[in-house]
């Protein structure tokens, strides 16, 4: 990659400490979003490239769950049956991808480097709206592509540690960020999802019901939604599920999930549209 | 018409390697030294923001001793140089050698050519592997001269006494407390006493091979360090760093505050950020 031994002088030059930046500046072609598509390509991308389909995440009481379905589309054909969807974006941020597969994970290794980038070279660590703002410029530099049928809409969350609470951030294909309260879903199955967590979720969640109440969406979004994976019992495939508290992310072990999602499944085989919401007006409550 | 002096290559290149010694010299000494679990960097650094070890990647710690705004420039060109190595192709794929070999490059070139003041700066280049077999250290001289170190490397300041402490009482295999009580002794060895340096005047961190995570570097902290260090007795302060009559550090009493003047000794009411001599950050006074 480097012809000259030596360290080029851009490298030694003061300047910014965001890595997408430098890259831009000096190595454009590594950039994702760098490159363009012929013309009358359009949408072709759509069918071509996998997709990847369900996001979910909410919060409870001091942290929140990210979760995942395993599914990847071409078209009508299913590309993968166990694509991760979720990452770690750093100790106390995840980011999920739903949109074209192939950008959207080289998307993640941009923004997972352009955070540990700036914490070392800073010393510190950028604050959550921070890392989402920077999420933000990523997304709109893959705008040219989104427009002919390669978009990437991922959605962050993370632990803020100054106020004490998970939050979670969506977005738009170009770069628009909204701050989500309680719950969010992107995805092809996410209008499902969200009805489901819409009906399921409370402010007293614990850190297991919230795990649940992911399952539970994920669920409802591949019972509905064609691109989006249920738990495929055969092969022990599971959503993967992302836990952030202020002791920083771990990913919820395979087995732990895999227990949730049978007793889920348990359940859908007595009553297949899955738990019963109360029908009150809550006025009364 | 005037006529250049001329300089022998011998005695220009001798001059320039007195000038950078002269200015790492100055400064405080830095330890490095090898544990059962990875590599342990000491030094003694008032300031808890100017750091003189940090981190550079997954497995690879970077320290220098010198002027801090050279090494920091070249700090920044590694972290850029292991991120864009380590995006372009795999984590796995950065590795202290080819960082150590860049350094070496930049400041050979930098040393040779006659249009640039040679760095004043020493550098280590500290990587872990699986196993403390497989740890390397290499020490980077502002000529550009690697050095691949076994056990335990001084650079700065005091270098030889340090060295010679750590020969007498450094021992292969350590543990962390163990490594962390020698490398302190022996910073606050000298001829004449021994110091206990407060464990806030510490600048402590390693590369920690036991870490769950994938980046293996940790700051200690003063309220690990007493822990670690256990009852020392009453530290002290070292005594601020002397001037050396260098005509560049304008040690002649200045008495009024040039502002056009970066050299001045003498600021309004905005102390220095460094000590423009020594290039180390300003000593806190003592509580």
């Amino acid at each position: 990659m480097m012809d000259d031994p030596r360290l080029p002088a851009a490298f030694l030059r003061p300047g910014t400490s965001s890595f997408s930046d430098f890259l831009a500046e000096h190595k454009p072609d590594l950039l994702p979003a760098r490159k363009s598509l012929p013309a009358g390509a359009n949408q072709a991308g759509a069918d071509l490239a996998p997709h990847g389909t369900t996001i979910v995440a909410a919060t409870f009481p001091g942290g929140l769950v990210m979760a995942g379905d395993r599914r990847a589309t071409m078209g009508n054909v299913i590309a993968q049956r166990d694509i991760e969807k979720v990452f770690p974006a750093d100790e106390y941020s995840v980011v999920g991808i739903a949109g074209t597969a192939g950008l959207a994970v080289e998307m993640v290794r941009l923004f997972q480097v352009e955070l540990e980038h700036y914490e070392k070279i800073e010393g510190s660590v950028l604050s959550l709206d921070g890392k989402a703002n920077r999420l933000s410029a990523l997304i709109r530099a893959n705008l040219g592509m989104a427009m002919q049928g390669l978009a990437v809409v991922p959605m962050f969350a993370g632990f803020d540690l100054d106020r004490g609470i998970g939050r979670i951030f969506g977005y738009d294909v170009t770069g628009g960020r909204h701050e989500e309260r309680h719950f969010f879903t992107v995805g092809s199955g996410s209008m499902f999802a969200r009805g489901a967590m819409k009906k399921l979720f409370r402010d007293d969640l614990s850190e297991q019901e919230c795990v649940t109440l992911a399952i539970q969406a994920l669920y409802d979004a591949a019972d509905d939604d064609s691109a989006t994976g249920g738990p495929d019992v055969t092969r022990r495939i599971f959503p993967v599920v992302h836990v952030v508290t202020a002791d920083g992310g771990r990913v919820v072990p395979e087995q732990a999930v895999a227990e949730i999602a049978d007793r889920v499944i348990g359940g859908r085989m007595r009553r297949p549209d899955g738990p019963v919401a109360p029908l009150t007006t809550g006025e009364d409550a | 018409m005037s006529m250049p002096f001329y300089v022998s290559p011998e005695q220009l290149m001798k001059d320039r390697a007195d000038f950078a010694r002269k200015g790492i010299s100055r400064g405080r000494s830095l330890v490095a030294v090898q544990y059962a679990d990875g590599v342990l960097f000491v030094t003694e650094n008032p300031s808890q923001a100017l750091h003189k070890v940090s981190e550079i990647y997954d497995r690879i710690a970077f320290a220098a001793v010198g002027r801090y705004n050279e090494f920091e420039n070249l700090r920044i060109a590694g972290v850029r140089l292991a991120d864009m190595r380590g995006y372009a192709y795999d984590r796995r794929d950065v590795t202290g050698r080819g960082l150590a070999n860049a350094y070496a490059q930049t400041l050979g070139t930098i040393f040779s050519s006659g249009g640039e003041k040679p760095y004043e700066v020493e550098i280590f280049v500290a990587e872990i592997g699986d196993a403390a077999a497989d740890d390397q250290v290499y020490r980077l001289t502002y000529e550009g001269r690697v050095a691949d170190e076994h056990g335990y490397a001084v650079m700065g300041g005091d270098a030889e006494t340090v060295t010679a402490y750590l020969q007498e009482h450094y021992s292969a295999g350590c543990s962390l407390e163990e490594a962390l009580t020698v490398a302190v002794a022996a910073l606050g060895h000298s001829a004449s006493e021994d110091r206990v340096i407060p464990t806030s005047d510490l600048e402590v961190a390693v590369l920690d091979r036991t870490r769950t995570q994938p980046r293996k570097f940790a700051r200690i902290l003063p309220a690990r360090l007493d822990t670690l260090l256990g009852d020392r007795g009453p530290g002290r302060h070292a005594a601020p760093i002397p001037e050396d009559g260098d005509p560049g550090t304008a040690a002649s009493d200045p008495v009024t505050d040039a502002p056009d003047d970066p050299t001045d000794q003498v600021s309004g009411s905005v102390p220095p950020l460094e000590d423009p001599g020594s290039g180390e950050p300003p000593v806190a006074p003592p509580l």
